[in-house]
């Protein structure tokens, strides 16, 4: 996919770069002007993909979490989120709303539910023992331009 | 984070403040639990008005407080739930169990 601009990052799977992650795609993301609430879902999706590798992918361990954010034309991100943890065995069990391998630790089982709520798009590709990569797609509505 | 708390020897409310995700979460659950323990209320208000983003983490976090008090004979609401929150609360299905007020809603006191 072609982009009229792009950004990668990479960082350590600790719970403390959560925040980070959401707040740096949300800034990119910015120059497209999109509304607080499409900011909001943006970083509401991205914090449960981060998340989801901090908490799955690595478990106790700490591995790299990468994302690379694109933008696509002016009302169109693709923002992709990749780990090379341990993989998921059945991808469409693991999106069904409330299921979750962590009921302890208190995972409500709804971050692939949110991250579909919440964007136009999502895309899990996962291989156990490889890693898997979420690539999730948000329109930015058009606004009409005063200025 | 949680800010504070307030307990009127029935009631417990605790303002959270912040951002709401899976690493702050683990501090304020703990924080309220040990509240909820010290002070063993009949209910407990978990305040957002001072909640500026929350993931599905605060699900998680309601869900658990709410169970736990439920363990203890008490009820457990989260109030003061900023317009920005709705969509993630609903999409939760705790609004079933008629445990959400919204910010300028009240049904509390009224006992």
């Amino acid at each position: 996919m072609k982009a009229l601009n792009e950004m990668k990052l990479s960082f350590d799977s600790r719970s403390s770069n959560e925040a980070f992650a959401r707040t740096a795609v949300g800034s990119f993301i910015a120059q497209l002007d999109p509304t607080v609430a499409e900011l909001s879902d943006i970083k509401t999706a991205v914090s449960e993909a981060v998340t989801n590798c901090v908490v799955h992918a690595y478990g106790d361990s700490i591995g790299k979490i990468s994302i690379n954010v694109k933008i696509i034309d002016s009302n169109t991100v693709s923002i992709r989120i990749r780990d090379t943890g341990v993989g998921i065995e059945n991808v469409k069990q693991a999106m069904e709303p409330l299921y979750t391998t962590s009921p302890d630790d208190e995972r409500a089982g709804l971050g692939f539910a949110v991250m579909q709520s919440f964007t136009d798009g999502v895309r899990v590709n996962s291989k156990v023992g490889k890693g898997t990569t979420v690539t999730l797609l948000k329109r930015i509505a058009c606004r009409v331009n005063n200025g | 984070m949680y800010s504070q708390s307030s307990y009127d020897g029935k009631s417990l409310t605790v303002y959270l403040k912040g951002e709401i995700d899976h690493h702050s979460a683990r501090a304020i659950r703990e924080a309220t639990d040990s509240l909820i323990q010290t002070n063993k209320p009949k209910s407990l208000r978990l305040d957002f008005s001072g909640v500026t983003f929350m993931d599905s983490s605060g699900i998680g976090l309601i869900m658990g407080r709410y169970r736990m008090m439920n363990l203890y004979g008490g009820s457990a609401r989260a109030v003061n739930v900023p317009g920005a929150l709705e969509r993630i609360m609903n999409l939760s299905g705790l609004s079933a169990l008629n445990i959400i007020e919204k910010r300028g809603e009240s049904c509390e006191g009224s006992e």
